[in-house]
């Protein structure tokens, strides 16, 4: 049997409030899932989790099989996180950047040389290679962000918003990238505002409300849990009522 | 009454209201608890400057202060160091004035005019330049008005009219700076000319009295022989700031005018072109800064290298760690000097210098770690990398301790060959102080920006204050080691006191 890629089971975190509760959520390995929810349902909060950027309360998480709070570094070196903020220096090129994270992930020097002048290229930053990125835009500085996250080659590959603030020639590009990604088996989960995005590139999409998983299937199967023939947009405002209503 | 819109009054009063707002969060963090000590602890440090003027002055006035030829150069060239600060401090508030975003863009897009939000600009920036240099000067002036006549309270016209006059300067060198180099260089250049501006008079003076007379005091260059016969006579246009200063109400209108006229006529020619030019650095953001193409191949390297080179790289293409690196340098030429001087002979030069490079490398390493450790842009990338917090940290604490090793080195060689156990004090107080530093920044780490270093010090006071403190106390266990004395242990019982201190309040962290 295939291991999952993600498997939550209990996850719990609180700031002033519970912010994610008691959260079972489970991601198959080579799938797009897309994370939905209203603003404060906790979605960046659970990714961040899975990331190892925040510990949780209480709760397991498992990458592959390992399980990420016990092994956070073994769990690190198959994962990969974009947030919607790319995570950028000013004052390094793309490919003194693209150095660096994969001397972070310890990939061998010459592979990684290849890796990184490949994925320049595939991302059109390649006239840009030997610029400073403090002078880039929010969508190069985006495609930055997403080399850096794929020249370790993760098996699971975390965005947050990855969209914001893209023009749409660079969604577009970003989008055929995390496509092309899943096309090679890779895991790739992301939150986004845009239903649309999600609606044309998930495979199955889980809705977060109240720190809670309150439905989860592929777009048929969510409208058939709702009995009509509705767009995306109109059965996740029907799912988070129904969930608000509940909590 | 309020003003009509978009006026100078309108946009003052504007500036001012955030100002205040500003001063206000920055002295309470938000908390009214917080801001009633505040205002307690500025009263203390009000009482005890001004029972330092005390101290410092006493003397003088005991003695008779007349007008004469002696006490002019003094007051000249205590005035002169009070305005080289005055100056370094404008010219940098100035380039802010056209480089800080902020509301500007929003003002800029509206159709009220540019030329009026400069002018409140700029009289606020001589504002500030005045107030705070005002604050320095204020126990000396306070002291003398009340122990020997009120008519020093005129020295504060001075000071109106010395702020006005930098802030002039400053606009000018500014302009003259966005036409020679161009928007993208002018804030390094005019930052660098800031900290050499501020550091150069003092650094001049040190040097002066180190070569003529061996000692390391700045004030004994104005009451030597020679300078008093080469100073021009009295009368002498030179002197009227000082006269102005001593109560002299003809000299003090003469500097206001010069002063407040230089500002208005800067102001009147300079603003029509604002809005440009502060359009034109608006832009840079989105400028290029391409680097030279190298074919050199990656190269295999372990996690904590690879996290070292980065902050190197940081650092080096850092500017505003340019000019504080070449500040730093800078301060450390008179003791240098002192070294070379006193080149064989041990005459005592190195209870000062000992303490200096002790200091030197404490402030340097304090702002380094702040940079590596809290400043990293990509905090994210670096703790979901499979490489533990403690890896990180420890990358981080050898590249700024590196920096240090190599930036101290050259000094530490000199005083080797001149004295090993001078330099051996040297090296020890030196890792102290920057490792104390480093600890304290590792301690109070945040996560930022690189961009909000200049805010550092408002982020946490305790840090700031510790860190100063510290290396204070380990610059006096040096000195003292330096004498030879054995009271050393004081200030070194001090420093590790603090640092526990520092430890104890900083922050918990899961």
């Amino acid at each position: 049997m295939t291991l999952p890629a993600l498997a939550i089971s209990n996850l719990s975190k609180s700031f002033d409030r519970k912010v994610v509760n008691d959260l079972e959520l489970t991601v198959r390995a080579g799938e797009f899932y897309a994370l939905l929810g209203p603003n404060g349902a906790g979605k960046t909060t659970i990714l961040r989790m899975v990331a190892g950027l925040l510990q949780p309360d209480a709760g397991d998480i498992s990458i592959f099989g390992i399980d990420a709070r016990k092994d956070p570094i073994a769990a690190k070196r198959i994962v990969a996180w974009v947030s919607d903020e790319p995570m950028v220096y000013d004052r390094l090129t793309p490919l003194e950047y693209l150095e660096f994270v994969a001397g972070l992930w310890q990939i061998d020097a010459r592979t990684a040389e290849a890796k990184a002048n490949e994925l320049i290229d595939w991302l059109g930053l390649r006239p840009h290679a030997n610029e400073l990125c403090g002078g880039f835009s929010k969508g190069m500085l985006q495609k930055v962000a997403l080399a850096g996250a794929l020249v370790h080659d993760p098996r699971l590959i975390i965005l947050d918003e990855p969209l914001t603030g893209l023009d749409a020639g660079s969604a577009r590009q970003v989008k055929d990238v995390l496509l092309g990604k899943v096309r090679d088996g890779v895991t790739v989960i992301m939150t986004t505002h845009i239903l649309e995005v999600a609606e044309r590139m998930a495979e199955r999409i889980g809705v977060i409300a109240h720190g809670r998983l309150i439905a989860e299937g592929t777009l048929a199967e969510l409208r058939t849990r709702l009995g009509k023939e509705s767009s995306l947009e109109d059965i996740f405002l029907d799912l988070v009522a129904e969930g608000t209503e509940a909590a | 009454m309020s003003a009509a819109p978009a006026t100078i009054g309108w946009f003052a009063r504007h500036e001012l209201t955030l100002a205040w707002r500003e001063w206000v969060a920055m002295m309470t963090g938000g908390r009214r608890t917080r801001g009633i000590g505040i205002a307690i602890f500025l009263a203390i440090v009000v009482v005890l400057l001004h029972l330092l003027a005390f101290g410092l002055i006493l003397p003088w006035i005991q003695s008779g202060i007349a007008m004469d030829k002696s006490t002019l150069v003094m007051i000249t060239g205590g005035g002169l160091l009070f305005w080289t600060v005055m100056l370094s401090q404008a010219l940098e508030s100035v380039t802010r004035v056209y480089y800080a975003r902020s509301d500007l863009d929003l003002i800029l897009s509206s159709p009220a005019s540019s030329q009026r939000l400069f002018a409140v600009r700029t009289g606020s920036v001589a504002l500030s330049t005045i107030v705070l240099t005002g604050l320095l000067a204020s126990p000396l002036i306070n002291v003398l008005a009340v122990f020997d006549s009120p008519k020093w309270l005129t020295a504060y016209g001075v000071l109106i009219a010395l702020g006005a006059l930098s802030t002039a300067i400053a606009v000018a060198i500014t302009m003259a700076l966005f036409r020679v180099v161009g928007p993208k260089r002018t804030r390094l250049i005019a930052q660098i000319v800031a900290a050499v501006v501020g550091a150069g008079f003092i650094i001049g003076i040190q040097a002066a009295a180190i070569l003529y007379y061996g000692s390391f005091s700045r004030f004994s260059v104005f009451q030597s022989a020679d300078v008093i016969a080469a100073a021009p006579a009295i009368g002498n246009a030179l002197w009227l700031p000082a006269e102005a200063a001593m109560g002299d109400i003809g000299a003090l209108v003469v500097c206001l005018i010069i002063g407040l006229g230089a500002l208005a006529l800067t102001i009147g020619l300079s603003a029509s072109s604002y809005g440009r030019l502060a359009i034109s650095a608006a832009g840079l953001s989105h400028v290029r800064s391409l680097r030279k193409q190298t074919n050199r191949p990656f190269r295999a390297a372990s996690q904590h290298h690879v996290l070292r080179v980065k902050e190197w790289r940081l650092l080096q293409r850092d500017p505003w760690l340019l000019s504080q690196t070449l500040m730093q340098i800078l301060y450390l030429l008179p003791p240098a000097l002192l070294l070379w001087i006193n080149f064989g002979n041990d005459a005592g030069a190195y209870v000062v210098v000992v303490p200096v490079l002790v200091m030197a490398a404490g402030q340097l390493a304090g702002g380094l770690a702040w940079l590596a450790i809290s400043g990293e842009d990509a905090h994210d990338l670096v703790v979901t990398a499979p490489v533990s917090a403690r890896a990180v940290l420890v990358a981080k604490i050898q590249a700024v301790l590196a920096v240090i090793a190599v930036i101290m080195a050259p000094l530490l060689v000199l005083l080797l060959i001149a004295s090993p156990r001078m330099a051996l004090v040297t090296a020890v107080c030196v890792a102290l102080s920057a490792g104390s530093a480093t600890a304290i920044q590792l301690w109070f780490r945040v996560v930022a920006r690189r961009s909000m270093f200049r805010r550092r010090q408002v982020a946490s006071r305790a840090a700031t204050l510790s860190e100063a403190f510290v290396s204070i106390m380990w610059a006096g266990t040096g000195a003292l080691l330096a004498s030879g004395s054995w009271l050393f242990i004081a200030p070194a019982v001090l420093a590790l006191l603090i640092l526990g201190f520092a430890k104890l309040i900083s922050p918990k962290r899961a």
